[in-house]
């Protein structure tokens, strides 16, 4: 059986996963996340010795294109979604450098 | 034929030979959305002023676009899908407001085939549920019963269908996204294999899973709408040739000399109406010339692990893209922190729902140092023994047929404190995810009390020709997609 998920691991992880979760989320991921992750034991009885791993099913795609250049998105339109759009072609965000 | 029963053929072709105009089609599918939406919530938006001036366009031009094989038949797109100009946003918050600035490549083609894009269409919060409940714009419920779920996570691309307010939709299908809402919603719908369709923008899940695939009343429409959106596309590098599909080759379907393959350990304890309706089923294709064979598929009962590590490692890393900064929501901030930092956690607190939260929590766990190993690295190789255990399968018999549930469609709120149980009910699905193998679920009748059951059917790689045509031979005997739901006209 997995071992218990506390408070703080779910601190750590929300942290490395960019999310802030409130005192109420912590508490109640903590639970839901250590049933799931002790479900997710069974896989242990699994002998994959030898065994390769799948990262994408079905046959190998070549990736590669004729390096050409071509039209990618106006600048316009990248911009017109932006919750804050800064003066001229750029993104506005929260200070960064002190 | 009534107005209920009109399919996408009938559609097309009264548009192609004059009998009805495509903005004739239009107003009635709009009039139905109108009537029946209120009740259902299947639509996140409907595009009523671009759909008729689609139409009407469709109409002038008609002579010159005779050919086209959707010519001026509506179609309803999940809004995971990008569609230029038009609101996008994955049933979720943190892309409130975002209109791409590009149309994703199946809209595209189902545009060059004359289809007329009516609307976008409920689901889970980035595909990302088995009920359509968790989405910003609230539930949608199941027309053949309000108190239910219509499945997930493309509830709402089913529930059009089966209502009658759109001939077919496009969805996608991550782990079973597209095939338990078909079941619950008595139609049809299909999860390609991996790569047979583009899936240049699609909000992206968990790319070695998503697949885009069509939903629809009969086989033969679903086929029809396969048709236009599979093939090699250059802005997918996942996406791959394989030869364009002969429909003519394949309608009407066959069973006969079929053999079909049951993994009759795996149905244990599956419910017993959904069961009492699959063996029909398989009596059905075995008098129509099929051969039915007991076969094994030993891990498939790991599945479920395997997928809720995988699915959500891959969402973790692509759903950080929604950060507050170049589209969608941004959270205000409090006066005495509004470093870059909390701008990113707050925006991503307040964006997400709880349901991606826990996805997104559980596949960055599953990512971290000291568990990368033990969790995702295991499940990717126990992935390669469900894959062998097909590949073995598939040496002995053309199909393998499964309920696509193990249990009717749930009440709505059912499973919302128990994460667990409901991703459970995945058990049949997620593996032609994790395989890449192509399967369909067609109606195969209803429970006692009215609910819908899905057959499920699943193929070798590009092989969907065997699927639509035994699917289309069951259909011949066994047209459940005549009966309509009992939702307010």
């Amino acid at each position: 059986m997995a071992s218990p998920l506390t408070k703080a691991d779910v601190k750590r992880i929300a942290r490395l996963a960019h999310l802030e979760l409130n005192d109420d989320e912590q508490a109640l991921f903590a639970q839901q996340l250590a049933r799931i992750l002790e479900y997710a034991e069974r896989l242990k009885n699994v002998d994959t010795t030898g065994v390769a791993v799948t990262w994408y099913p079905g046959a190998e795609s070549e990736p590669l294109r004729p390096d050409v250049p071509h039209h990618s998105l106006a600048t316009d339109d990248a911009l017109a979604n932006a919750p804050a759009p800064g003066p001229r072609d750029l993104f506005r965000v929260p200070k960064v450098i002190g | 034929m009534t107005e209920r029963d009109w399919t996408v053929t009938d559609l097309r072709d009264a548009v192609v030979s004059g009998e009805t105009t495509a903005a004739n089609i239009c107003d009635h599918f709009l009039r139905r959305i109108a009537t029946a939406d209120p009740h259902l919530n299947a639509f996140t938006a409907v595009l009523a002023d671009t759909a008729r001036a689609r139409a009407d366009d469709i109409d002038r031009h008609r002579d010159v676009w005779r050919d086209r094989p959707l010519l001026g038949v509506p179609i309803a797109v999940k809004d995971v899908i990008c569609t230029r100009g038009t609101p996008t946003t994955g049933g979720s918050r943190i892309l409130a407001g975002f209109c791409p600035p590009y149309d994703a490549t199946v809209v595209s083609r189902l545009q060059d085939a004359g289809a007329v894009i009516v609307g976008k269409t409920n689901c889970d919060e980035f595909a990302m549920g088995s009920s359509t409940e968790h989405s910003v714009y609230g539930p949608t419920r199941n027309p053949w019963a309000n108190d239910h779920t219509p499945g997930g996570s493309s509830g709402g691309a089913a529930a059009a269908v089966a209502a009658r307010l759109a001939p077919a939709s496009i969805a996608s299908d991550t782990g079973g996204s597209i095939r338990q809402p078909a079941a619950f919603c008595g139609i049809v719908g299909l999860k390609p294999t991996y790569g047979r369709v583009s899936r240049y923008g699609l909000l992206a899940f968990a790319s070695s899973l998503d697949q885009i695939g069509p939903m629809a009343l009969t086989v033969a429409d679903t086929a029809a709408v396969f048709q236009v959106i599979e093939g090699k596309d250059s802005r997918d590098a996942t996406s791959t040739s394989c030869g364009v599909l002969d429909l003519s080759t394949v309608f009407p379907g066959q069973a006969d000399g079929v053999r079909i393959g049951v993994p009759r350990a795996v149905l244990e304890g599956i419910d017993d109406d959904v069961g009492c309706a699959f063996d029909t089923a398989l009596d059905t294709l075995t008098q129509r010339g099929a051969t039915v064979h007991d076969i094994e598929l030993p891990h498939i009962d790991y599945g479920i692990p395997v997928y809720y590590l995988v699915a959500p490692a891959e969402a973790s890393s692509n759903l950080a893209r929604y950060d507050g900064v170049r589209y969608g929501f941004r959270a205000t901030l409090d006066a005495d922190n509004t470093s870059l930092q909390a701008m990113y956690e707050r925006t991503r607190e307040e964006g997400f729902g709880a349901e991606v939260k826990r996805r997104i929590m559980l596949g960055t766990y599953a990512l971290s140092a000291g568990y990368y190993d033990a969790y995702y690295v295991k499940a990717q190789r126990v992935r390669s023994l469900i894959k062998a255990d097909y590949d073995r399968a598939f040496q002995e018999v053309d199909t393998i047929a499964m309920p696509t549930t193990p249990t009717p469609a749930f009440r709505i709120g059912e499973h919302l404190d128990d994460p667990l149980a409901m991703y459970l009910g995945d058990i049949f699905t997620v593996s032609a995810n994790l395989t890449g193998l192509p399967a369909i679920s067609v109606p195969a009748g209803f429970t006692p009390s009215r609910l819908p059951v899905g057959l499920q059917l699943m193929s070798r790689p590009f092989d969907e020709a065997t699927l639509f045509r035994l699917a289309d031979a069951y259909e011949q005997d066994a047209q459940w997609w005549r009966e309509s739901p009992p939702v307010t006209t």
